[in-house]
């Protein structure tokens, strides 16, 4: 994928755009908004990566606006040293898709461009996902393994829907509290991972090859057993 | 005396002398009750003057007429010669030797009388005089009164009044020496006032200035007569209390930050020098990394809550208000932290009905709440009871997080919302000891209260809500947010 990267500091944009190097995605940075603009509105790119405060007078916010008010859709994540709830609403107001705060991990960073990057390419919506031998209708809202109905709670569904919806990427555990509970804040404790766990016992357990998977340091992935 | 003179200028705000007598307010404090002391002692002085004085001619007036009156009857009933025998007998009887009489024929001739002969500027008839007149001997002065009888015959009443004009004198000196005194009575009254003055604000301002110097201990001392300057030095005093408290706030939060701060980056720092001087292998260097990382992201973390709970506590958020309903909202919540609480061993049960409106920013009561159960599953032994339960309460609702944990010691359950505060049971589990103190910013920031309960045994945490009456009273549908981003797309 080709990423945009707009980012000041040397040595963050150094350490992201050697990450996203390595996890196979084509980077072109930017150290000021108004290169950044220049090239997000003359190339095209399936992700940018903006920070919010930039030198050389155009700073994120206005660098995403100008490019929204161009009808550019390309997905936006937004970077940012403020943590203020009215600042991510600020930036999500503006047309971000995605934001988020500094510091971060890599693993974070780099599980948010890539869901971006999928949200941008689904087609219609999909009454139906499946990832191996797990198959979930969302009409129905039946689940099946290997042919056997499991049994769901209603949020087990949806968590389960939104590690189908995005199977073969690392979610974070941010990102589940977020997209399945609607939750901004940070829970002490690992609330998330015992969820995960109770899915685990009903997708996984009783079946010879396990789907979801433990990222260390990261979150999850759902995918099915490599051949 | 001397009093602005002697007293050496303390202090940083010593001016030059001149300048300060000049706009010294306790100087015209004093002058203006030297003068208002001055104008109403001499207006009281004048007064009794010139009551007394005109009484004293009232009384000599009526004497003169009332003599004349009897004269006149004598006149009527003999004549000359009576009237003649009647002034030799009064002026024989008069033992106080101050009345006067003169009787003359049209020539000013004198026919009897004490009056050695008619003054030359008594002229008019039927008209008082004041006469220098010599009896003898002695000089001294007369009111007299000038009767003209049948046959060209004139005759003068009248008193020696030297005793009033003595008393006039006495009078006009008591005056003059009582103006003395009054202008010096009000100078030092003036200058006790400007001292007294200058002795209660000097207190003020050298309190001040002591603690402009860093003494924050120090206050205004009271005299204790409850009055005026006692009113204000109290209310000074409850502002540099509320002063000090909240700067003991900021040093507590600084310290705690230093320390809460200090020791995972130390334990960073030594974890990562550690493994670049001793690491064998690259999976313990790695292993050593990642471990520093978790202690750094811990930091990030306590950053994060101090930002949040500082920009809860200043209020900004209020613009994020709506009509919330409490009822799935805490059901959600319930659920999600159910299974924690199952992991631990313990049921959580659920009282709130469901539907609660209330008017509140979701995302703080959300968290407000997370942080609650959290503490109540953290602290909570194995197979007890957590109870989410909410209720309408008066202008709002109240929500309460119940335990059957060990509680917080009475004497602990004040200080337990302050930040970084952390009970004796509380220093061996994991958290950052600002939970509470972020409850305590929403309940503040919803005009209501966090109150830690004994739940006999446990702890009931109640958060109340007051949010009745900060409702616009406009209902219109809050959908701001969906029409901004409309709007923000088409420009």
């Amino acid at each position: 994928m080709r990423i945009l990267l707009v980012e000041d500091d040397p040595t963050v944009a150094g350490f992201v755009a050697k990450g996203l190097r390595e996890a196979g995605h084509v980077v072109e940075h930017a150290d000021n908004g108004r290169d950044g603009l220049f090239l997000a509105a003359s190339e095209t790119f399936d992700t940018i990566i903006l920070d919010r405060m930039l030198p050389g007078g155009i700073d994120g916010i206005r660098l995403l606006e100008t490019l929204r008010s161009q009808n550019n859709t390309t997905p936006v994540l937004v970077l940012s040293a403020l943590s203020q709830v009215d600042d991510r609403v600020a930036g999500l107001k503006a047309g971000g898709d995605d934001y988020l705060t500094k510091p971060f991990a890599f693993s974070e960073l780099l599980a948010r461009v890539e869901a971006l990057t999928r949200r941008g390419k689904t087609d219609g919506p999909q009454t139906k996902l499946l990832v191996g031998d797990l198959e979930m209708d969302l009409l129905s809202r039946m689940v099946r393994r290997a042919g056997q109905k499991i049994d769901l709670q209603p949020r087990e569904f949806r968590l389960l829907e939104y590690l189908m919806r995005h199977a073969g990427q690392v979610v974070t555990r941010t990102m589940l509290l977020e997209g399945v509970w609607d939750y901004h804040f940070d829970p002490q404790t690992n609330v998330i991972d015992v969820h995960v766990s109770r899915l685990r016992q009903k997708i996984d357990k009783p079946y010879p090859s396990a789907l979801i998977h433990t990222i260390r340091n990261a979150g999850y992935m759902l995918r099915p057993e490599s051949p | 005396m001397g009093v602005w003179g002697l007293r050496p200028q303390r202090g940083p705000g010593a001016e030059p002398l001149a300048f300060s007598v000049i706009r010294s307010a306790s100087l015209k404090l004093a002058a203006i009750y030297g003068i208002l002391f001055a104008v109403s002692a001499f207006a009281l002085v004048l007064f009794l003057w010139w009551t007394t004085t005109g009484l004293l001619d009232q009384q000599v007036e009526a004497a003169i007429h009332a003599d004349a009156q009897g004269l006149s009857e004598r006149w009527e009933e003999g004549g000359v010669p009576a009237l003649v025998l009647t002034i030799q007998e009064r002026l024989a009887e008069n033992v106080d030797d101050d009345a006067i009489y003169l009787l003359a024929d049209a020539l000013h001739h004198r026919i009897a009388g004490n009056l050695e002969r008619w003054p030359a500027n008594v002229v008019t008839p039927s008209t008082f005089y004041e006469l220098d007149v010599a009896r003898a001997g002695m000089r001294s002065t007369a009111e007299v009164y000038r009767y003209d009888l049948p046959g060209g015959f004139r005759l003068l009443v009248g008193r020696d009044v030297k005793g009033r004009t003595q008393i006039k004198r006495l009078l006009r000196g008591t005056l003059l020496y009582s103006g003395i005194l009054v202008a010096v009575l009000a100078l030092v009254g003036g200058l006790v006032m400007r001292n007294l003055f200058r002795r209660m604000v000097a207190d003020v301002s050298s309190t001040a200035a002591a603690i402009a110097r860093g003494e924050l201990q120090r206050r205004v001392r009271r005299s204790g007569r409850g009055d005026e300057f006692d009113a204000m030095a109290e209310a000074i005093n409850t502002m540099l209390d509320r002063i000090a408290k909240l700067m003991d706030g900021v040093r507590q939060v600084s310290n705690s930050i230093a320390h809460d701060l200090r020791t995972p980056i130390a334990r960073a720092r030594a974890r990562l020098e550690d493994a670049a001087r001793n690491s064998a292998t690259e999976a313990e260097l790695r292993a050593a990394i990642d471990r520093a990382m978790a202690d750094l992201d811990a930091v990030t973390a306590v950053f994060q809550a101090l930002m949040r709970i500082a920009e809860i506590e200043a209020g900004s958020r209020r613009s994020a208000f709506a009509d919330v309903d409490l009822g799935p909202l805490l059901a959600d919540l319930a659920e999600l932290y159910s299974a924690l609480a199952e992991d631990a061993g313990l049921s959580l049960d659920l009282h709130v009905p469901d539907t609660l409106p209330v008017w509140a920013d979701r995302d703080l009561i959300q968290q407000a709440v997370a942080n609650l159960l959290d503490n109540a599953i953290k602290f909570s032994p194995p197979g007890g009871t957590v109870t989410l339960s909410a209720e309408t309460a008066e202008r709002g609702v109240r929500i309460g997080v119940a335990d059957q944990g060990p509680g917080i010691p009475e004497a602990d359950r004040a200080r337990a919302t302050e930040r970084f505060f952390r009970g004796e049971q509380a220093r061996s589990t994991p958290g950052s000891g600002l939970g509470l103190a972020l409850v305590q910013a929403v309940a503040t920031l919803h005009d209501g209260a966090l109150v830690l309960e004994d739940a006999h045994p446990g702890l009931c945490v109640v958060l109340s809500l007051h949010t009745a009456d900060m409702k616009p009273a406009s209902s219109v549908p809050h959908e701001p947010d969906i029409a901004l981003v409309a709007q923000d797309h088409g420009t």
